[in-house]
């Protein structure tokens, strides 16, 4: 592994809340101190639960928000602060993939319309290129016959569809990453498996790095390399898939494992351990480890009281826990 | 296309929005009439050019189609002119002596109208030098009696008002009350005195008869030079005058209803739309950059909203008089920052929250095109409705404001014409035409835009719609 494509570092994103005119300022802190490294060709899983401050990330990194602090640094050149203009090359090096497909196309657009906008954006002004990649990013995303499509809205599509579409769209630009923000979680169970499929084969044949996010672990096994767990704005283990999978040391990450519906019939009876309680509030996170309200390992006075650092408790597997510290 | 076709389709099934169709279809086609046949210059020329232009036309005339409804026919205008020469018309300038010619001039018209003419005037053109042409005129009543009118000396452009001779009237009225042996004791005009019969009817305006039948004014008279020509041209006026009547400068009240149809729907769906179009833009601006800009609008939106829109119109329309279309601008310009810019920033709000508008940022479009490509067309479908319905409130703007004399005073429009009506006393004079033709097109405008308007809305907002 060369020089890596995206590297993150301490990233912070702060949503800034005031309540009335004089009311106290104060923060959500959606994003709270996160670094990653994604290599080029490489896929990562970013795993955690609703509210934990993941989808920002992805945002954030897309340079949708203003980062707060940190630094996120593309092909060796620091974007974090750039302007508009010179974020341009930055749009085109990389492609999102959003949740809800009908809503992330507009609705009164062809899909002709909705797959040129890209192209008019960054210049390509030759009508002629224009429908040769539109073409190319359809067949891409397997949308055929592609005269069938082609004229058509968004309404007229069925949501794996409308998916395809999305990510024929975030390909378009023939980018070096894409940030997939829980892409099949609204579809139907018997799509979700062709999307995921999809993404693996376009990362192969584009050679393209995926940053996929997700709440399912069950999903993540199909293409990622690295996963990496997120609770409450903070990454708190990492390690590659498979290590990950086997060998879980978070308390979290385990009960996260625990949730995966299990397809034997023979543990139908067993119980499963669902951590209880909810996520935590992030403009008042918990004091000490953000986890230890639900920790099934809580340890009074070593928990609470301060928080622990990310510690490589085996090669390449990061661990942010007192119980490995 | 084909969502315009289907549009139009579920638009017809509401019977309010095909008569709005349909009266809005037959405006055009009075607007396009209005253009061909009488360009917007010849118009406005008409319009202003005055009696000079209108010579030959009655004043306040009604519409010529009132006689198919009445027993009672009204009559028409009869111009006998001796330079057209026609039956009836007949001059003759016979040299007597070297320096003397005789001049016989003579008209003849048949007169079978149930009504009196509105007035008579002569007018006579001549190319003497220095000796001035001396002329009488005569005047035969079909039972064969004739009246000497007057005897005049014309100068080279004159005319001779035989309905405003109030001597002559005096004169007329001791024959007729001589004949009949009883005195004619009310204001008898003229042209009563010379159609009517002369018998007991004639005691009473009411119950006054018009002799009807062949009528003759002759004019004989002395040239006192030679190779002089002399013209005369006699009017009497009727009480009717084309498909809508006439005003008191006697114009024809036909051009400013044609003209009123492309100035009314042009004045109503340019602010309309123009309007909807600027607010909608403000407020996509406003919604999308947040901050100061979003501040700026706002603060500037609720001062114009406070601004009284009419009371301010009446005070920059005292203060500069303009033509219509300034008018138009200065509406548009106090209407941009209204309350409309509130409700576009509101739905903006909300729609530049949906993931498509994120996702075009993810791919780097610029804030002016997600303004225009992204957030402005996702409500477009929905301000159609609207908007056609405020067409009928310009209409209706711009006629208020010509009745409350701002508008412009050169330009035929409905308006103008209801304020003419209104300074004039049309209706305390009873010429109820006057008022009503205008109105009828204003009411027909209106209302076939807010009928239209209904039934959009009902389609574009499918909450409102009937099962």
């Amino acid at each position: 592994m060369s020089s890596p494509l995206l590297h993150v570092e301490n990233l912070k994103e702060y949503f800034e809340i005031r309540r009335g005119l004089f009311g106290k300022r104060g923060y959500v802190k959606a994003v709270d101190g996160v670094s990653l490294t994604l290599a080029g060709r490489e896929a990562i899983s970013i795993v955690g639960e609703s509210g934990c401050g993941k989808t920002t990330l992805g945002k954030t990194i897309l340079r949708l928000y203003e980062p707060t602090d940190g630094k996120i640094i593309f092909r060796g050149k620091d974007i974090t602060h750039l302007g508009w203009k010179e974020l341009k090359w930055y749009r085109r090096e990389t492609g999102l993939v959003q949740q809800d497909p009908f809503g992330a196309l507009p609705p009164f657009m062809t899909v002709k319309r909705i797959l040129e906008e890209p192209l008019i954006i960054h210049g390509i002004k030759d009508r002629k290129e224009r429908e040769e990649r539109i073409y190319k990013a359809l067949e891409g995303v397997k949308l055929t016959p592609i005269e069938d499509f082609i004229n058509k809205y968004p309404h007229m599509l069925s949501g794996g569809q409308q998916q395809r579409l999305v990510i024929a769209r975030s390909i378009i630009l023939e980018p070096k990453m894409i940030v997939a923000d829980e892409p099949v979680s609204m579809l139907d169970a018997s799509v979700r498996i062709e999307i995921l499929k999809l993404l693996q084969d376009l990362q192969t044949r584009y050679d393209l790095s995926v940053m996929y996010i997700t709440h399912d672990l069950s999903t993540t096994r199909y293409f990622s390399e690295r996963i990496y767990i997120m609770y409450a704005a903070h990454i708190v283990e990492s390690a590659e898939t498979k290590e990950l999978l086997v060998n879980p040391l978070h308390p979290y990450t385990r009960a996260l494992l625990n949730v995966i519906p299990d397809p034997d019939p023979s543990n139908r009876f067993l119980i499963k351990e669902v951590p209880t309680g909810e996520p935590p509030n992030l403009i008042n996170p918990p004091t000490g480890c953000r986890f230890n309200p639900r920790c099934p390992n809580f340890m009074k006075g070593i928990c609470d009281a301060k928080e622990p650092s990310l510690i490589e408790a085996s090669k390449g597997h990061y661990v942010k826990c007192w119980l490995y510290g | 296309m084909s969502t315009f076709k289907q549009t139009l389709r579920q638009l017809l099934i509401y019977k309010s929005a095909l008569i709005g169709l349909i009266i809005i279809i037959i405006l055009v086609g009075i607007s396009i009439y209005a253009i061909l046949a009488i360009p917007y210059d010849e118009a406005t020329k008409l319009w202003r050019a005055g009696e000079k232009y209108w010579l030959e036309s009655p004043r306040n005339a009604l519409p010529s189609w009132i006689n198919i409804f009445s027993s009672k026919k009204m009559p028409e205008t009869i111009v006998l002119d001796t330079k057209k020469p026609k039956p009836g018309v007949s001059k003759a300038i016979i040299p007597v002596a070297e320096k003397f010619s005789n001049i016989k001039v003579e008209f003849s018209f048949n007169y079978e109208y149930d009504d009196f003419p509105s007035e008579i005037n002569i007018f006579f053109e001549s190319n003497h030098t220095a000796s001035v042409p001396k002329l009488t005129v005569y005047w035969v009543k079909p039972d064969g009696e004739e009246i000497i009118l007057a005897n005049l000396l014309i100068s080279k452009d004159d005319r001779y008002y035989i309905s405003n001779d109030e001597k002559l009237a005096r004169e007329l009225k001791n024959i007729i009350s001589k004949k009949i042996n009883k005195t004619i004791d009310y204001e008898a005009p003229i042209t009563l005195l010379l159609f009517a019969q002369e018998d007991a009817g004639i005691l009473s305006p009411d119950t006054v008869k018009v002799m009807k039948g062949n009528y003759k004014l002759w004019i004989d008279g002395i040239i006192f030079e030679t190779n002089v020509n002399l013209d005369a041209k006699l009017v009497v006026y009727g009480k009717v005058y084309g498909w809508a009547g006439t005003d008191h400068l006697r114009r024809d009240l036909g051009i400013a209803l044609l003209w009123g149809a492309p100035i009314a729907l042009s004045f109503g769906v340019t602010a309309s739309v123009s309007i909807a179009l600027i607010q909608m833009f403000i407020g996509a601006v406003s919604a999308w950059f947040r901050g100061i800009t979003d501040n700026i609008v706002q603060r500037i939106t609720e001062i114009f909203m406070v601004i009284p829109f009419l009371p301010i119109l009446i005070m920059i329309s005292t203060f500069y008089k303009f033509n219509i279309w300034v008018l138009l601008v200065v509406v548009i310009a106090l209407t941009i920052f209204g309350g409309g810019v509130k409700n576009y920033r509101a739905m903006f709000l909300q729609i530049k929250e949906f993931p498509y508008v994120e996702a075009s940022r993810a791919y780097g479009a610029s804030n002016l095109r997600i303004v225009l490509y992204y957030l402005i067309p996702k409500v477009l479908p929905t301000i159609i409705p609207s908007m056609v319905l405020s067409v009928a409130d310009f209409v209706f703007l711009e006629a208020a404001l010509a009745i409350l004399g701002l508008g412009d005073p050169l330009t035929p429009t409905w308006g103008k014409i209801i304020d003419d009506a209104y300074s004039n006393g049309a209706l305390y004079k009873g010429l109820y035409y006057w008022v009503l033709e205008p109105s009828v097109m204003l009411a027909a405008a209106s209302l076939s835009f807010a009928m239209l308007g209904f039934a959009l809305d009902k389609i574009f907002n499918p909450k409102l719609k009937e099962i």
